[in-house]
């Protein structure tokens, strides 16, 4: 009776085996294109690394430290976030922190390199935002490992699939903010550029960009946040860092280690959101129509 | 041709505007429009003509379209039907480029809620529009500067508009729509948003820099004191339709329909109509030196009163009364009729009746209207004046008895 109901129970074997047949025939017919683009990605992302775990660690310090004082302007935000990064080398985690930094700013630059754009489309057209809004939830909602199986088919273990789960996952709140904030822009402020005969591009760059970059910074930042969750998952296929520490504890039932790793992980949170926060802030100086 | 000419505009807002266009093309009305195809009509059969140089105000409450219609002058709002023709280019037939070049040199705005730009500078606010147009910034920011002084700002251009009051922004507003150089100059309720007395203020500003500028403007305002005030022609608006189309004292006395009739009820009228409104020939314009003909003359036509002139200019005022006096007094012969003339106050053409009223009441004689070079252009009594004081009913049906109809009634 079921049987019948369910069509024989057979959709999920069609499902599975179109899936299957598409993957095999990704990596057996572009199986190179995938090498070159992840051996580019790799390229960079290795390149990063050893220059954030080759550098001396108080130049690393000191570059932080500037970082943050010239996103805030504060010196006590600058030399707290020096402390933070401190703590974790105490820890005995700097080496991993550095990987876990390098594979945060690769995703995170991907992010917005993809993000910003398509939400200035989403904005711009509500067909396109009708489209790419369920994508979206479906990327912050289906568990990371069903596409990491066939990324990992596709790239290998490692690197570069960990830094593609992680801009899957953290890339849909900047697509959302982006386009949020771009369609708060004061309407009358758009209509004087345009009343003015500025382009599209005019009015997107001069206007419609830079007064939705608080919202923009919004997105940075939750998109920040979200790739840090991923790096115990990323840890998984491979990727070194802080998040590898955690699992290490996992797996040898070690909770102490497991507690250290987290910490670590907190504080870079902590160092990233400031950062990106106060920029964000500095941001909405000036952005908001008088009223 | 006028320099912008907006004909036959039609303007409907909905999903499928074509289709409803018939529907109201049959004969539907804006309410029935509304319930059955859920379309709203905006514009309906619009068709003005604005002379270049002049101030050209377009009145309406809120809803009765007159946004919708100052956007379809640069085409921020594509019309359903109709055509728009500005210095003889159909706005229509624009290509997009074609169209923002258009905007760029041709005309500029200015917006009630002034839309400037938060995140620039007072000064790159103003230059603005020079920036689109791709002007290097050197000499856009000398440019901003010049507007930036004309407007009365100078010592803010490097602020940003969150820190100005109200009335300074509108100046960053008006400032970068005069810094295009452009020959038209639209306004949307520029000046709704500010207090009162700024609002005067930057009404005499705009008055003053029109008057050295000439450019053509289209003011938009839901306010009939400022239409009266600014206008050199007025078109009122409402529902979508002109109900009227005319200069300020046209309106004023001659209201089109009621609705009109009830817009200018409570309007000041000493302050608004002027002079030349119930300027009249004299009855008796006495010219040469002889008084008997004078006399002759002012009985000739039964005037009590004459009004000498001297080639063009004017000398004075007389009354037949005095003047017999003179003809047949002693020594008769020395005088001429320039020593008669009793030179008392005269008004300009453009006084509003507000300040020529209590000079005219204390004359017995109807006040002469001087012109620039002295000339006499005609005389003004008080009950002419207070002719045009009254409230006038529409043309055609009288308006619903009121208060005061009744209390003369009974």
């Amino acid at each position: 009776m079921n049987d019948t109901l369910f069509l024989g129970e057979r959709v999920g074997d069609w499902i599975r085996d179109a899936t299957n047949a598409f993957v095999k025939y990704l990596v057996v017919q572009h199986g190179d294109t995938f090498e070159a683009f992840s051996n580019f990605l790799l390229q960079a992302l290795v390149w990063l690394e050893r220059l954030l775990r080759d550098s001396p660690v108080l130049a690393v310090l000191a570059a932080l430290g500037l970082i943050a004082y010239a996103a805030s302007r504060s010196l006590r935000l600058a030399i707290a976030m020096v402390v933070a990064l401190w703590f974790v080398g105490t820890l005995g985690l700097w080496t991993q922190a550095m990987q876990t930094i390098a594979i945060m700013i690769v995703a995170v630059g991907i992010a917005v390199l993809i993000g910003v754009p398509v939400g200035v489309l989403t904005a711009k057209s509500d067909r396109a935002r009708s489209i790419i809004n369920p994508i979206l939830d479906l990327m912050q909602t289906i568990p990371s490992f069903v596409y990491l199986i066939p990324a990992v088919m596709l790239f290998g273990l490692g690197k570069i699939p960990a830094v593609l789960a992680t801009v899957i996952y953290a890339t849909p709140p900047l697509i959302r903010l982006t386009d949020l904030g771009i369609r708060h822009v004061d309407a009358e402020v758009v209509e004087a550029s345009r009343a003015f005969g500025a382009t599209r591009w005019q009015m997107l760059t001069g206007v419609q960009i830079p007064l939705a970059l608080p919202s923009i910074m919004q997105g940075i930042n939750q998109t920040m946040m979200m790739a840090l969750a991923m790096v115990v998952i990323a840890s998984m296929i491979g990727a070194r860092g802080v998040g590898e520490t955690v699992l290490l504890g996992l797996q040898r039932n070690d909770a102490g280690q497991g507690l250290i790793g987290g910490i670590a992980i907190v504080i870079l949170a902590i160092i990233f959101d400031r950062i990106s926060q106060s920029v964000g802030a500095r941001a909405q100086t000036h952005r908001h129509v008088a009223r | 041709m006028a320099l912008i000419e907006v004909e036959n505009v039609t303007k409907i807002f909905g999903p499928a505007p074509k289709r409803a266009l018939e529907r109201y093309r049959a004969g539907l009305s804006k309410e029935a429009l509304l319930a059955e195809t859920g379309h709203t009509l905006g514009l309906a059969d619009v068709s003005l003509s604005i002379e270049k140089g002049e101030i050209f105000v377009v009145m309406g409450l809120s809803g009765s379209g007159k946004s919708t219609l100052i956007r379809h002058i640069n085409r921020l709002i594509d019309p359903t039907a109709g055509r728009i023709m500005v210095d003889g280019v159909n706005v229509l037939e624009m290509s997009n480029r074609a169209l923002e070049r258009f905007r760029r040199t041709t005309m500029s705005m200015v917006f009630q809620r002034f839309g400037l730009m938060p995140h620039r500078t007072v000064l790159q606010n103003v230059g603005y529009g020079l920036a689109v147009r791709g002007v290097r910034q050197a000499a856009r920011d000398a440019k901003a500067m010049e507007w930036i002084e004309t407007v009365g700002l100078s010592g803010y251009e490097n602020q940003y508009p969150t820190q100005l009051s109200g009335g300074m922004q509108q100046r960053v507003g008006l400032a970068r729509a005069l810094a295009t150089d452009a020959e038209i100059l639209l306004m949307d309720e520029a000046f709704s948003a500010l207090d009162p007395l700024i609002r005067s203020q930057m009404q005499d500003q705009l008055i003053a820099l029109q008057a050295k500028l000439g450019k053509t403007v289209v003011f938009i305002t839901h306010d009939l004191d400022e239409a009266l005030r600014l206008g050199d022609h007025i078109a009122i608006l409402k529902d979508g339709r002109l109900s009227q189309v005319g200069r300020p004292h046209e309106i004023l006395l001659n209201p089109a329909d009621d609705y009109v009739a009830e817009f200018v009820r409570d309007v000041n009228r000493a302050r608004v109509l002027t002079v030349e409104v119930v300027m009249k020939p004299p009855q008796a314009r006495l010219t040469g030196e002889n008084m008997q003909r004078a006399l002759d003359e002012m009985r000739r036509v039964g005037a009590r009163y004459g009004y000498i002139v001297e080639g063009e200019r004017y000398r004075g005022v007389t009354s037949a009364a005095r003047l017999e006096e003179a003809v047949s007094g002693a020594g008769g012969n020395s005088q001429t009729l320039y020593d008669v003339a009793e030179t008392g106050p005269t008004l300009a053409a453009d006084d509003a009746l507000e300040t020529a009223l209590p000079a005219a009441l204390e004359t017995e004689y109807p006040l002469p209207v001087v012109g620039d070079a002295g000339q006499l252009m005609g005389v003004v009594s008080p009950s002419e004046m207070s002719t045009v004081l009254a409230p006038p009913k529409a043309n055609g049906a009288p308006l619903a008895s009121r208060p005061d109809d009744e209390r003369l009634a009974s």
